[in-house]
């Protein structure tokens, strides 16, 4: 019962704070593609792959008590803050999760900007092309983010080195 | 004349009760309509387990697809002298329309979540694999199934045209409120389309909407959150969803312990092994679906033959709401109890949340997590449609989610010992008990 809610608190409770709607489901997605047994189904929208499934479920934790957000109004937008809060830590406490240990990935996915979090997320959802080709693919699909090879070739180094994490 | 271009002698039209008519003039439309695998359509509801509550519910993923097609038939005739609008994408909209649901199973809901599919990967499939859609779409062009196959991906790179079949308003959604709504009879799904369609404009890589129609497009916002509660996430229809999905599990669970089922469960083997090929895949409609509960009736096993006589019958669970930071230790000591009075609480004490059905709401999506409905403004800026409509704020704002539990009322109401008390109890802390009608 409510164990997705819980693998979603685990994660919480490891970022301790995440930045940014966009940003969440970017993360929550590079890790599912780095076998971290999340189970919100993803699909391809303007910004990339998005989970209306996820978007859902943290409304209902946020619903709960479970996470704080906080809406911070910026120039021409809101951005938003989500935390673990105690009743969410005591709701954790009553799992026992069947996960690995991925508090690595989540402090480095967490130090990235959403920008750079889009592309290696686009980049890992065609992940079953060539890699030569997963580069055309991106410009084909993100034409007006305009990124340089500097900035899939870090993406690439990172993307390898997420995997790293992962075998450790 | 090639093939792309080739028309009907005479235009042949489809009567609907949704949009009065479905117009056909495109032999490569007409062709697709009549493959075995959109014919498989006419075989999967639209609305899965929505007819055990509202009755009239029997519509079909055929008509739905239909109707999309349709809508988008309808819009691009209205973008023909836009300057935006590339007119050579016609056709290919129009067949990413009529085919964008093609992959849909048997209450796909239950069947993707419990044996690990994904409905879309299914539509490729049959985009691009070896069937008779895919042979007409390679007849259009070279290469032409792949395009179709990208736009309802959503990675096709001309975003305009993914937009139409699938965005915030698109006219997947457009058919489907108003569809739904006539069928099950509601009197809540309605607003007024042609207005929407007039006020569309293709704007760069994406459909916007003219100020002046805001009025049409909050009735379209409203009308998405009144089905949502009325009719998709209706608590009579969750039941009957959780008890599919516990069907599911049950007969995968009894599968994988070589049980020996009193026919052979062959339709579903590759389910329960999680890896349906696309052949099997389209052999499984609900008539074979149906076929199988009837005969898990009369199971040896006694939970299956419990729950497939349930969902055969509209025998439901009830519910009581449930509040999982207040109710955790109820559900705890209901679990357990269930367990020592021999009642599988694995099959018979059901949370269910709104995200286990997620049809989604209006999001403005203001940090680029998805993209909002944008209008035109008589300057020509764009304005997210909340910052502009004090209605579509407040619906955005609102809360949407809950949790149920359910729980088999005729079980608990047999027993005989002491705990049913105790459950009983612990039920009715649980909220104001309510009947499943």
């Amino acid at each position: 019962m409510l164990t997705n809610h819980a693998k979603l608190m685990q994660f919480f409770s490891i970022a301790k704070e995440v930045t940014g709607r966009k940003k969440l489901q970017k993360m929550i997605y590079i890790l599912q593609k780095n076998n971290v047994p999340f189970a919100e189904k993803y699909q391809f929208h303007f910004y990339g792959p998005y989970s209306e499934e996820l978007s859902l479920r943290i409304e209902e934790l946020t619903n709960l008590g479970f996470i704080s957000e906080e809406r911070e109004e910026k120039s021409n937008y809101y951005q938003y803050h989500y935390q673990i809060t105690g009743d969410g830590r005591e709701f954790l406490n009553q799992f026992t999760l069947d996960m690995p240990d991925f508090t690595l990935m989540v402090e480095r996915l967490n130090t990235k900007s959403s920008r750079f979090l889009e592309l290696v997320s686009t980049m890992l959802y065609f992940d079953d092309l060539p890699r030569n080709e997963i580069a055309e693919k991106v410009h084909v699909v993100k034409p007006k983010q305009n990124y340089t090879d500097e900035e899939l070739k870090e993406a690439w180094m990172f993307i390898d080195s997420l995997q790293e994490n992962q075998l450790a | 004349m090639v093939y792309k271009d080739e028309q009907l002698d005479e235009e042949k039209v489809f009567k609907d009760p949704v949009h009065r008519y479905v117009h056909v003039k495109d032999r490569v439309i007409w062709d697709l309509i009549a493959t075995p695998e959109f014919q498989r359509l006419r075989r999967i509801k639209q609305l899965g387990t929505t007819n055990l509550t509202f009755h009239g519910a029997e519509h079909s993923r055929f008509n739905h697809s239909l109707g999309v097609y349709e809508i988008v038939r309808r819009i691009i005739f209205n973008f023909r002298n836009e300057p935006h609008w590339n007119t050579k994408e016609r056709l290919l909209c129009l067949c990413a329309a009529l085919l964008h649901d093609l992959g849909h199973g048997p209450f796909s809901h239950s069947f993707e979540k419990v044996f690990k599919l994904d409905h879309e990967d299914f539509t490729q499939q049959i985009i691009l694999g070896r069937t008779h859609v895919h042979t007409i779409l390679e007849k259009v062009e070279r290469g032409f199934s792949q395009k179709v196959a990208d736009v309802i991906a959503k990675t096709y790179e001309d975003k305009l045209v993914v937009s139409l079949i699938s965005s915030q308003i698109d006219a997947d959604r457009m058919d489907y409120l108003q569809r739904d709504a006539y069928f099950t009879g509601v009197s809540y799904g309605h607003f007024d389309m042609e207005r929407i369609l007039r006020v569309m404009r293709p704007i760069d890589d994406q459909v916007v909407i003219k100020s002046s129609g805001m009025h049409a497009v909050e009735d379209y916002i409203m009308s998405r959150y009144q089905m949502y509660w009325q009719v998709y996430f209706h608590p009579v229809t969750r039941s009957a969803e959780v008890i599919l999905s516990k069907i599911l599990h049950r007969a995968k669970y009894l599968f994988e312990k070589k049980y020996r089922f009193k026919l052979e469960p062959t339709h579903f083997i590759s389910f329960f092994n999680e890896r349906p090929v696309l052949d099997e895949y389209l052999k499984l409609d609900e008539a074979i679906v149906f076929y199988y509960f009837q005969l898990w009736q009369e199971e040896d096993d006694p939970i299956l033959r419990d729950l497939c006589e349930r969902f055969m019958n509209r025998r439901l669970f009830k519910y009581v709401e449930f509040n999982p930071n207040q109710q955790m230790n109820q559900w705890m000591e209901l679990y357990r109890l269930f367990q020592e009075a021999g009642i599988d609480p694995e099959y018979y004490l059901v949370v269910d949340s709104s995200s286990d059905l997620p049809y989604d709401f209006y999001r403005p999506g203001e940090e680029e997590e998805r993209l909002p409905i944008h209008l035109l403004m008589p300057n020509n800026e764009l304005r997210e449609l909340s910052r502009q409509s004090d209605i579509v704020e407040s619906i955005s704002g609102k809360k949407r989610t809950d949790h149920k539990l359910y729980f088999p009322a005729d079980i608990v109401s047999s027993m005989q010992d002491g705990k049913k008390q105790r459950i009983l109890e612990l039920l009715d802390n649980g909220g104001a008990k309510k009947h499943v009608n």
